[in-house]
């Protein structure tokens, strides 16, 4: 009972401002005018130089958004936001448009250098073997401002661009499919972001091609009271695969920032797309003052046979996470997964989890998650499973595990499970417990502290899910996970 | 060498220790025996560190020095080493992980340097066989669906390990098959060494057939009633501990 009581007394004395990534950069920015209205819309969609259909596409999203209400059915609490008090377009001066390297303003680079992503192929390209080199698309505040490895990428066929140049070069495509996914009716958020999605990242393979290089966008939003509204649309034609990182860093605000992204998936028979999320935007104080919401709408089309989107998220930035990838499986025999670790601490709030829905006959789904409670933080898993009346055979096995640190958080889970198709199969399993006093006391025993003890405990609650990140990111989200629970325990 | 010194100690109001006195010389065995609930179990976790006791008076040396303000993986790292009557299961960490983490932990905070993987390796793979540890349970998640037996040889192989001056048996044989039992009394028996002291906590003579002790201790009420050599354990084979249930005479 003493350790636990230690424990709480480390916990209330948690300095949540040790945030690694919270240093501003003073960068010269363009910005639209405070506030969201049809100008708004129209000044956006004219920086980026659109065609009218997509203006069109924007100002038909923010018509139905006036229309829409704020979703408050997730167990996080903030007060009400202000969507006037925001700006919806920002970018560095020097970055008007995508550029090559050489073009790029040495600021930012410095920028991208402190926060450890290599955007210079040739100091990627050190000491790393081909085969797992990566291509990095980096999205600073609204605007993309490089992409690398883009002739390599070529060579292959597969296309990987800032969304907003592949409205110019790759018209057809982008009209194709944007919104296809996630319709700009979908919810609030998606609504909104569809209004004034800034930039993000495209990426198509073509029938047949694994792309060579993991693909892989870092996002960071630097200016002040800036929304940052990202769209990433990736399509796996038909027999092919990609797989892809998205990493994310804010630096610390007393005022809380909007963060409303829109992510669609789209995989043709036969294909594979593996899309991993290390996101670790700030998330606020010890008082929870300042930090993150992260309203994000991710969801993966398994739209021919045979297909498979796996999700493989680690969350442990953000004040508030309201985040549920999904998997619609329409293909007969495709597969979705969704494997998840969510970090909370301080006073962060996090609602999220999945959504599988079975359409095609013989679809399988996985769900894995690993929820790990801290501080006076809350964390809830929220997800749901469907079968439709046509999908005979389909499958899913769900297990939902909750680690509880200390005695003043919360761990919730709220799982949904409806079929309408009686040969349906779905498996439930979930747990809550908390990190014994037996188990740190025998880890202690044995010569490790009692922080060394937690890690380490913790580390083999979301192991099944570490398994799953490319290599590199599971190094990184390993040490994330150390960061997150510094001074968590006793 | 191990000194308990006029140890008291209670847990939310009730006395469990009772200005209880013990010394166990270096390279000495000495075996700890007594009823249910005479605070054999309480003594270990005391001398081990655990926090659920109020110490209120007395102190235990180890080698001298007083342990009273250590945290438990400070302890360990001076050479206590505590085998449970339970050993805890940890879930999605290997085996072989917890052992490198645990002896590397304990290198580090002495400031040894610590062991390369090979080394770590080859020191890992002459203790298990001795245990009859298979490589595969290694590579299995700590504790984790073993059987009784498993657990107690993984508990004796951390020993082998660590290589403590001083370690605790806590209920070693509770739970063992006569195989299983012969196997962990190898492992104790081949730790045998001039500098380093045992105190073996059993219930039974069983164990003391294979560890043979150079004393035993009888203990109830929360201190030592009676002290002697070998024979004192097979004398209470046969009477059982009668003599000690009741309340000791004022002295």
């Amino acid at each position: 009972m003493a350790a636990v009581q230690e424990t709480v007394d480390r916990v209330k004395a948690i300095d949540v401002n040790e945030y690694k990534y919270g240093y501003c950069f003073d960068i010269e920015s363009d910005k639209a005018p405070k506030g969201l209205n049809e100008e708004t819309v129209r000044f956006i969609s004219a920086k980026k130089n659109e065609p009218a259909w997509l203006t069109e596409w924007r100002l038909g999203a923010y018509r139905r958004w006036l229309t829409m209400t704020e979703p408050r059915w997730a167990r996080v609490d903030y007060p009400k936001i202000d969507f006037q008090d925001i700006y919806y377009y920002s970018a560095p001066k020097t970055a008007a448009g995508p550029k090559s390297l050489e073009d790029v303003d040495p600021e930012l680079l410095k920028v991208y250098a402190k926060l450890g992503i290599p955007l210079r192929e040739q100091e990627a390209l050190a000491g790393i073997s081909p085969d797992r080199r990566i291509a990095v698309d980096a999205v600073f505040d609204s605007v993309s401002v490089v992409t690398t490895f883009k002739e390599e990428l070529a060579k292959a066929g597969v296309i990987f661009c800032p969304i907003s140049e592949a409205v110019h070069s790759h018209p057809e495509l982008v009209q194709k499919y944007l919104g296809s996914v996630v319709p700009t009716t979908d919810n609030y958020y998606a609504t909104l972001n569809s209004a004034v999605f800034s930039d993000g990242s495209f990426v198509y393979v073509p029938p047949g091609v694994r792309c060579p290089m993991e693909l892989s966008t870092y996002f960071r939003i630097n200016e002040q009271n800036t929304g940052q509204f990202e769209r990433t649309l990736i399509i796996a034609d038909k027999g092919s695969y990609v797989s892809y990182l998205e990493g994310c860093t804010a630096p610390k605000r007393d005022e809380n920032q909007l963060h409303a992204a829109v992510v669609e998936l789209i995989a043709h028979d036969d294909a594979e797309i593996k899309y991993s999320t290390v996101q670790n935007w700030y998330p606020g104080d010890a008082d929870g003052r300042g930090g993150i919401y992260n309203f994000v709408t991710k969801r993966g089309d398994c739209r021919g046979a045979n297909s498979k989107i796996s999700w493989t998220q680690v969350e442990t930035g953000s004040a508030i996470t309201w985040k549920y990838p999904s998997c619609i499986l329409r293909g007969d025999n495709s597969r979705g997964e969704f494997y998840s670790i969510a970090i909370s601490n301080g006073r962060q709030q996090v609602d999220s989890g999945t959504k599988m829905i079975h359409l095609g006959k013989n679809t399988t789904s996985r769900v894995i998650s690993k929820g790990i409670s801290a501080g006076r933080s809350q964390n809830t898993y929220r997800g749901q499973i469907s079968a439709h009346r046509k999908a005979t055979g389909a499958r899913n096995f769900t297990n939902c595990d909750s680690l509880l640190i200390g005695n003043s958080c919360g761990a919730h889970t709220v799982p949904y499970i409806e079929s309408k198709n009686p040969s349906a199969q779905f498996e439930h399993e979930a747990t809550t417990s908390k990190i014994s006093e037996d188990q740190l006391f025998f880890c202690m025993q044995r010569g490790l502290s009692a922080e060394e003890a937690t890690a380490l405990i913790v580390n083999g609650f979301v192991r099944d899910v570490l398994q799953q990140l490319p290599m590199e990111f599971a190094v990184e989200a390993q040490k994330l996970i150390a960061i997150s629970l510094e001074g968590s325990v006793g | 060498m191990l000194e308990v010194k006029n140890l008291s100690v209670s847990i939310n109001g009730r006395k469990i220790l009772d200005d209880l006195d013990l010394t166990v010389r270096d390279g000495e065995v000495a075996a700890l025996m007594g009823p249910n609930g005479s605070g054999k179990s309480t003594l270990s976790h005391v001398i081990a560190g655990r926090k659920d006791y109020m110490v209120e008076s007395g102190d235990i040396l180890l080698n001298g020095e007083s342990l009273l303000d250590l945290e438990p993986d400070v302890r360990a790292a001076k050479g206590l080493f505590l085998a449970f009557q339970y050993p805890i299961e940890i879930p999605g960490v290997a085996t072989l992980t917890f052992l490198k983490a645990t002896v590397n932990a304990q290198r580090k905070r002495r400031g040894q340097e610590e062991l390369s993987t090979p080394d770590f390796m080859k020191r890992v793979k002459a203790a298990a066989n001795k245990l009859k540890i298979s490589q595969e349970m290694l590579k299995r998640a700590l504790n984790v669906g073993f059987s009784g037996g498993e657990k107690k040889r993984m508990d004796i192989l951390q020993m082998a390990l660590l290589e403590p001056s001083f370690a605790i048996l806590d209920e070693t044989d509770s739970g063992l098959d006569i195989d299983a039992l012969r196997v962990v009394a190898g492992g104790v028996n081949a730790l045998r060494a001039p500098g380093r002291g045992f105190l073996v906590i059993t219930h039974y003579q069983r164990l003391l057939d294979y560890v043979v002790p150079d004393t035993v201790h009888v203990m109830a009420h929360g201190r030592i009633m009676r002290s002697g050599g070998k024979e004192l354990a097979v004398e209470l084979e046969k009477s059982g501990y009668r003599d000690y249930n009741a309340e000791p005479a004022v002295a």
